[in-house]
Formats: C-alpha cells, structure tokens, sequence
C-alpha cells in the first residue's frame, strides 16, 4: 500500500493518574467516530488504548509520569487507518522476556495479570512496540472497515 | 479523572447467584465483584452468573481478578458464567482464553435455562 497521508491529527498528554486511561479512550471514540469507523471496531480501538495506557502508567516508571498519545487519521484522500501512538519516557523493557499468557498457567499462578499487550494485538490490525532504556512508543493501527482476506 | 464506581447488585436464586454490573471493571470494580461473589460463595452458591449488561468497558486488571474468581469456583467444582457481554468484551475474553473455563451466554434467560440444564 502507498504511504497514506496524515489527515488530522490530535495529541495528547495525560498525567499518569486513576483511569486517565478513559480520557484516552474518549479521544480515540471521537478520531474513530470522525472517521465513521463501525462501532463495534471502535469499541476494540478504545479497548485497546485503555490497555496501552495503564501499561505505560504500570510499568514505565516514567520520571515524568505522563502518557504521551498521537492519534493520526491517515488516507489519501478519504480516512482509511487510525493509527495511534502511546509513548512514555520510562525504563523500557526487554520484549524478549515477556512471556506470552496463558489462561491454564494464569490460573494456577499468584500473579494473573500481564495480558495488555496481548489484548491490544488481538483486537488492533498491526502493532509495533518500540521501547528501550529511554521510553516505549506502543504504534497501533485500525483499518476503517475491515481489510478484506486476501 | 475519576471515573463512578462500579455498582455492583446479587441476586441469589435456587441454585444461582446473578451478579449484575454497572460501569467500568477497573481493579477497584473487578474487586467489588470479587467480594459478592465471596457472598454468594459463603451462602452456599456454586453457580455464578455474571450478568454484564450495565458495562461496556472492562480492562485486563480487572479481567485478572475475574481469573481469581474462576480459579476459586474451579476449586469448589463450581461455575463462573457470563451473559451480556458487548461483543468487544466477548472478543477480549476469547483472545485470553476465558472461554475456556467459563461459558458465555447472549442473555439471562439463556444463560439461566443454560446453567439449571446442567
């Protein structure tokens, strides 16, 4: 696909408080809504943001604490994608030692959590994770309406 | 930003308890649940109903104390069960795996008729 455009653009910072991660979400119903993007796909996209933030409000120990967001309507010229940027100036982590969830070994576990990242590939159509000593950018993107099987 | 406390309401039938919720299940919310459903638990209730209707947005911590939920009722050879999930939740509770060890149902009614077939 061509590089798509940038059609409108919001950002946002939030300070790292109890649900901050609901105002996020209203940001994103109203780009997705903008973009007439299908309930249904909206309610994943604030799902996933709610996910991406209280990780960076859980884990980044950002010196900040702050959540730094873009939301990015892209197309050219009609909006085809929302893409979404969670980023925190944190301690990062190594991608490499998360290990993947699984409900049978959650279950018998002390410690049950852990699911964000999970939760937003699942529902977002592409996700990056860029993170390192200086911060984590989360980048995830949702298609207006869904991409057809190829 | 604060958002208004979960309200959470039981109520206990012949054989099942229903738990219905009203906002958004944060780790304060998935809690208050936790602690009904301790309630019904401690009135003999080995089936549990969670009856979603009045939430449209949950999150994984919240999501992690309903594990706990299902890994005690598991314990008690009980059941955790579900109905009115909007579909982004159903999505989100068939991605972890939940699906697995708890039954999701469209509505009460099918839920109910569901858990009193068994």
């Amino acid at each position: 696909m061509m590089d798509l455009a940038v059609l409108r653009e919001v950002t946002l910072t939030l300070p790292m408080l109890p649900d901050m991660e609901i105002a996020a979400s209203k940001t994103a119903t109203a780009m997705a809504e903008y973009m007439s993007m299908s309930p249904d796909r909206i309610d994943e996209v604030r799902m996933a943001v709610v996910e991406a933030c209280i990780n960076a409000i859980e884990h980044s120990a950002a010196p900040d604490r702050k959540v730094h967001i873009t939301f990015s309507i892209l197309g050219d010229p009609v909006p085809e994608k929302l893409q979404i940027e969670i980023s925190d100036f944190g301690v990062g982590f190594e991608p490499d030692q998360v290990e993947e969830p699984r409900i049978e070994e959650k279950l018998k576990a002390n410690r049950k959590r852990g699911w964000g990242l999970k939760i937003i590939e699942g529902l977002m159509d592409e996700v990056e994770v860029e993170t390192g000593s200086h911060g984590t950018t989360v980048r995830m993107t949702k298609t207006r309406q869904p991409e057809k099987a190829s | 930003m604060m958002t208004e406390a979960l309200k959470v309401r039981l109520d206990l039938r012949d054989g099942l308890a229903v738990i219905y919720t009203e906002g958004y299940i944060n780790n304060q919310g998935g809690e208050e649940i936790a602690r009904v459903a301790d309630e019904a638990m401690g009135h003999g209730h080995k089936v549990v109903l969670l009856n979603l209707v009045g939430t449209k947005i949950v999150n994984s911590i919240g999501i992690s104390i309903l594990i706990e939920i299902i890994e005690k009722m598991l314990e008690i050879e009980g059941k955790l069960a579900f109905c009115n999930l909007t579909p982004t939740i159903e999505k989100t509770f068939n991605i972890m795996g939940l699906t697995q060890y708890a039954d999701i149902y469209a509505d009460e009614e099918t839920a109910v008729g569901g858990l009193g077939g068994e």
